[in-house]
């Protein structure tokens, strides 16, 4: 019974996130920016295909990020607010399994929404009369990448969601993302400084914060480019050790935190 | 001596004003106290005294500065104790997207009963708290006191063998705090025990096996509610119809209160029969004498009192 509680908890925090009005919108959204491409694919002859790949998957990255700052930074703190997790807390589940839960409920929202406007983006190309072909492929792998950058900044927002307000956990998992995704170039950047300091201080922050840059497989994908295999065990391993980093540091503040 | 289901040594809870601050609040001031099997406890105070600090200390919502407490033998710090209890917060919030019965097959998961079981027990506990017509309603279209009556079928769903309560009358009228009291009387006849806090003292003294009292962080007294008043006798209260066509003598009206038509008033006991002489004179029914005791109000209010000026005495010596 005691692996099967965090279970309990995923479920309904899915269950949640189905009968919340405002995710339908946003999936509306994606919808309509995917059937948007394919105005714009007629308009550009040869590189239709691109175009539709290209925003479809901008889309769906754009609308799961949103979902996975606007929900995750939620996890916790709305509980706490609305004082849910105090007849919660009272039964018989430690706040790991609560917060691993929490966590999971969350990911399978994220999964199954990206699912869904994967669909979208297959039906899509399938109406402009294009065949699908091998190089589509990669199409899945971006999906895949998507899918674990959505998990890594689930993670990061639900440990900012732990012990500080909803606005404040939402500029620092923001804060998070955009450095890492540009993390690279800040690492570049120091390394042109003649500054010792400024060389060890672009590391550091390249080594610490999770490099988003690797998981954006869009242009790969709207070009049918092949993705080495060896790329996609390395980024789920990265996204995996990074998750479990997080989702512990996050533990280890939840469980001494007072729910006042 | 079997040991007591509940026991609290010490405990203790500060508050710091703010993160880097320096200045610690007491809310909990060394509370010890313990509570036999079977009981129905009432935890008694004034607002801000501590008593939901007690409770959300016990359910682990919070941690203690310094102090431990055990119930049904397992350290508060055991998150397997919280099988063996139930708990209603004060002013309960529900996931508004839930029906009730949604939200208790969800809690009923965490003590892991078999579906049927879980469907029985649902069924069972919606009913006995009155809910049994609304089930399929989500909790955001729910009244407060039926928020409240969801709340306790939640707490006793799994047949705990303590069921803390936080003001579990609040937001009922007469007839949601009769069923409550009911289930209460129903829990002790059961053998659990029951842990609650409350306002209203009339409710304790009716329930109560024993009372504790917190005023200031700091436990006053603990007894049973007929230990802690006086049972003395002070006066005597009459009720009386004075006579259409007699007019009552002005010593005797100066001091009654009317009651839609009757008169009612209050005479030290050693005058008792002075008084009845003059309403038998002036031809008045007499319509009932009764004994007039200090009431657990009284003694609550003499407490709030006491720490009250004990406090100001001690915040006048510090400046």
């Amino acid at each position: 019974m005691t692996s099967s509680l965090p279970a309990v908890v995923a479920v309904n925090t899915f269950r949640e996130a189905v009968r919340d009005r405002v995710l339908y919108n946003l999936i509306f959204f994606a919808l309509l920016m995917t059937g948007s491409a394919i105005l714009v694919g007629q308009i550009s002859i040869g590189i239709e295909r691109m175009i539709i790949v290209n925003l479809g998957l901008s889309a769906i990255s754009l609308i799961g990020l949103v979902m996975a700052i606007f929900i995750g930074v939620g996890l916790v703190s709305k509980e706490i607010e609305k004082r849910t997790l105090y007849s919660l807390l009272a039964k018989p589940i430690h706040r790991w399994q609560f917060l691993a839960g929490k966590y999971a409920g969350l990911l399978l929202t994220l999964v199954v929404n990206t699912a869904f406007m994967t669909l979208g983006l297959g039906a899509a190309l399938f109406y402009v009369g294009r065949p699908f072909v091998r190089g589509d492929a990669t199409i899945l792998v971006a999906v895949y990448f998507i899918l674990l950058e959505l998990a890594l900044v689930t993670a990061l927002a639900m440990l900012f969601s732990c012990y500080s307000s909803p606005i404040l956990a939402t500029l620092f998992t923001l804060a998070i993302y955009v450095t890492g995704v540009f993390a690279g170039d800040i690492r570049n950047f120091g390394d042109l400084s003649s500054s010792g300091a400024v060389k060890a201080l672009t590391r550091t922050i390249y080594y610490l914060v999770p490099n988003f840059h690797n998981f954006n497989a869009i242009a790969a994908a709207s070009h049918g480019d092949h993705v080495a295999f060896a790329l996609v065990w390395q980024n789920t391993f990265y996204a995996a050790v990074y998750v479990v980093i997080v989702i512990l540091g996050a533990t280890a503040i939840f469980s001494g935190r007072d729910l006042k | 001596m079997t040991a007591p289901i509940i026991e609290i040594q010490g405990l203790t809870k500060d508050y710091r004003s703010a993160f880097w601050g320096k200045r610690v609040k007491r809310s909990l001031d060394n509370l010890s106290l313990e509570v036999r099997e079977g009981e129905i406890f009432g935890f008694l105070g004034p607002n801000g005294a501590g008593k939901t600090t007690t409770l959300k200390l016990l359910m682990g919502l919070i941690f203690p500065t310094s102090g431990t407490a055990r119930v049904c033998g397992r350290s508060i710090d055991d998150v397997a104790m919280h099988r063996e209890i139930g708990y209603l917060p004060e002013h309960p919030y529900f996931y508004d997207y839930l029906t009730a019965r949604e939200l208790l097959h969800y809690y009923a998961r965490f003590s892991g009963f078999s579906a049927a079981e879980r469907h029985e027990r649902v069924e069972k506990f919606l009913k006995r708290v009155g809910l049994e017509s609304a089930g399929n309603i989500q909790l955001r279209k729910f009244s407060k006191g039926m928020l409240q009556r969801a709340g306790i079928a939640q707490a006793i769903l799994h047949d705990p063998k303590v069921v803390f309560l936080d003001e579990p009358m609040s937001g009922l009228d007469p007839v949601g705090r009769r069923e409550v009291r009911d289930i209460i009387h129903e829990l002790k006849q059961q053998g659990r025990t029951v842990f609650f806090s409350t306002h209203i003292l009339s409710d304790a003294e009716m329930l109560c096996d024993r009372v504790g009292v917190l005023v200031g962080g700091k436990l006053q007294g603990v007894g049973a509610p007929s230990e802690m008043v006086s049972v003395e006798v002070h006066s005597m209260e009459i009720l009386f119809e004075p006579a259409a066509d007699r007019p009552l003598p002005q010593a005797l009206t100066a001091r009654a209160t009317s009651v839609g038509g009757r008169y009612r008033i209050a005479v030290p006991e050693n005058s008792l029969y002075d008084a009845l002489d003059e309403l038998r004179a002036a031809q008045a029914r007499i319509l009932s004498v009764s004994p007039v005791r200090p009431t657990l109000e009284d003694y609550f209010i003499r407490l709030v009192g006491r720490e009250k000026a004990a406090t100001n005495e001690a915040e006048l010596v510090t400046r």
